[in-house]
């Protein structure tokens, strides 16, 4: 280990992501901060190394009936169902929304068909931002979605399926709710991601006890938070061995110390879902404990610590 | 601008008003600008506890920067248990105002009908009391005897109650008092359980009353964010472009037409 070299305490936060330059490891996982329009109020988006959207298909989807929503000891269970408003929407209002800062756009894109995905891909192509995000690992959608994320096959079609139209670097997002993370890994992976993300969230179930019914209307829903730390850590060291490609860490960062620990587990960079609920400017924290945790140990630049625990 | 915050705020006074109904009052920047019908995000101290828990603003005290919640606890283990052990000096966090509330202007010299019911009932005290309006009928629904906040009520307008044990006022629920009582209005603001509003909504409609019902839902963000939160709407979301309004953030007071209840 490199402790102590760093004695200027200067430390370089970049991380390069499948060729793009993000100016710090941390991005929002997609789904829990929109498109950031609500969040700047509460967040400077200029501190994020990017900002991940909320997912976006090619028309706009109404989503799930609610209750949607259900807190879990240490987490949360959602079952939104990906209401968006359609890629036309989309490209209309966010992205010059999020353009006005100085941070990376990723656009996380949803599909119930191939024919869905890749018209939203297509579209992008034309679109001034710098990643795409496949999720393929949806539990709330009945199609597509996590069809694509439970079957090696399937999930090594659709990433190439996609990176067939796609003009900027491929982010496949991957399921937890697999047997072999490593075998979904190396599948998008030989599809020709550039990158592969996760974890998305884990199905889970929540029971009323005194209506006798479920809590959400969409009886599972996906369970997040700072409750499946600890899974997501195993998932994204499993995930960085298997494939060469870059390694977003996501599932239940709730600030630097576990941001730093996904680092160190294989990740060249993270992203904060559900700790966005808990504190609205819990990300520009995230960033600045990472630079402390650096000036600490002695870390000249965030690549010197992806996986150096083996 | 990134110019909001989560805020550690200061609590003045806790006290239970009847049987797990509980008043907390707290020092905080939100009172300068919280409206009637606005809520706050209040978060336990338990870090098992993640959500804040969306709750209603019952009065507000510019002057002093001081706000009261009255909030009902809702089981054991629960967040709200935890905010009815909190005492004088204690600290929490929240976040707010959130949230539209209602249409205060609306009601200017015409007769005003506000109407709480169950945990909606709180909400109605800070209206009753900034609303400028020619007659001003309050109608309260309550399980039974425990009438909390119905002294406050009375010193802000003409107060109308149901029980529906029928131990005070009229036996039933609040469009039983409305419709015995043969009470009628130009404008209706009301808060409760989704039967209630749904029943005003109806009487409002057939009564051609322009309406405003505050909604709820089970939120996680609070702040537009997760659309975890919305509700069936006549007309495209800004957000979505689906019909599907935000709880938190286009409401939760909504134009009764508007929403699908």
């Amino acid at each position: 280990m490199d402790a102590g070299k760093n004695t200027d305490n200067a430390v370089d936060m970049r991380v390069n992501i499948a060729g793009v330059e993000w100016k710090n490891p941390v991005t929002t996982a997609s789904g829990t901060f929109g498109s950031g329009a609500e969040f700047c109020e509460f967040a400077d988006l200029n501190k994020l190394g990017a900002v991940t959207t909320k997912g976006v298909a090619n028309i706009p989807w109404a989503g799930n009936p609610t209750p949607r929503i259900a807190e879990t000891y240490g987490g949360m269970m959602n079952a939104v169902g990906l209401q968006n408003p359609g890629i036309d929407l989309f490209c209309e209002r966010d992205i010059s929304f999020l353009r006005q800062y100085d941070t990376k756009i990723i656009v996380n894109v949803c599909g119930k068909s191939e024919k869905d995905y890749c018209e939203v891909v297509e579209r992008l192509s034309q679109e001034d931002v710098d990643m795409l995000e496949i999720n393929i690992s949806c539990p709330n959608v009945k199609e597509g979605g996590i069809a694509f994320g439970q079957d090696p096959k399937a999930a090594e079609g659709i990433t190439k399926a996609v990176k067939r139209y796609a003009k900027q670097p491929v982010i496949m997002k991957l399921s937890p709710n697999v047997t072999s993370i490593p075998e979904m890994a190396k599948a998008v992976e030989a599809g020709g991601a550039d990158a592969v993300s996760l974890i998305n969230t884990l199905t889970g179930m929540k029971i009323d006890i005194h209506r006798r019914q479920f809590v959400l209307a969409n009886k599972t829903g996906g369970v997040s938070g700072p409750a499946i730390h600890p899974i997501a850590v195993r998932m994204v060291y499993e995930a960085a061995h298997a494939v060469k490609v870059p390694v977003i860490g996501m599932g239940g960062i709730a600030n630097a110390e576990d941001a730093v620990e996904m680092i160190l587990a294989g990740a060249d960079a993270v992203s904060v879902g559900t700790a966005n609920f808990h504190n609205p400017a819990v990300t520009m924290e995230i960033v600045e404990g990472i630079k402390k945790y650096m000036q600490q140990y002695g870390f000249a630049k965030i690549s010197d610590m992806v996986g150096i625990v083996d | 601008m990134a110019d909001r915050k989560k805020e550690t705020v200061k609590v003045i006074s806790q006290e239970c008003l009847a049987e797990g109904i509980f008043s907390m009052w707290i020092e905080t920047e939100a009172a300068v600008s919280a409206v009637p019908g606005q809520f706050i995000s209040m978060y336990t101290k338990d870090a098992g506890k993640l959500l804040p828990r969306p709750i209603s603003i019952c009065e507000t005290d510019r002057e002093n920067k001081r706000l009261r919640v009255v909030y009902r606890v809702t089981g054991e283990n629960t967040g709200t248990k935890q905010f009815s052990a909190m005492k004088a000096g204690d600290t929490l966090d929240i976040i707010g105002p959130l949230g539209n509330g209602f249409p205060l202007e609306r009601a200017r010299g015409r007769r005003a009908l506000l109407i709480g019911g169950g945990v909606g009932v709180p909400p109605i005290l800070e209206l009753a009391k900034q609303a400028d309006c020619a007659g001003k009928q309050i109608v309260i629904g309550y399980r039974d005897r425990d009438t909390f906040l119905r002294e406050e009520f009375k010193r802000n307008g003409q107060l109308y109650l149901s029980t529906e044990d029928g131990s005070v006022g009229t036996k039933g629920n609040v469009m039983d008092v409305i419709r015995s009582t043969g009470l009628t209005a130009d404008i209706i603001y009301a808060c409760g359980p989704a039967p209630m509003l749904r029943a005003i909504k109806e009487f409002a409609g057939e009564s051609n009353i322009e309406c405003y019902l505050s909604l709820e839902e089970r939120m996680a963000c609070g702040i537009g964010a997760c659309l975890g939160c919305v509700c069936r709407s006549k007309e495209k979301d800004s957000h979505s472009n689906v019909n599907n309004k935000r709880v938190c953030k286009d409401g939760p007071v909504f134009l009764a037409t508007e929403v699908e209840i």
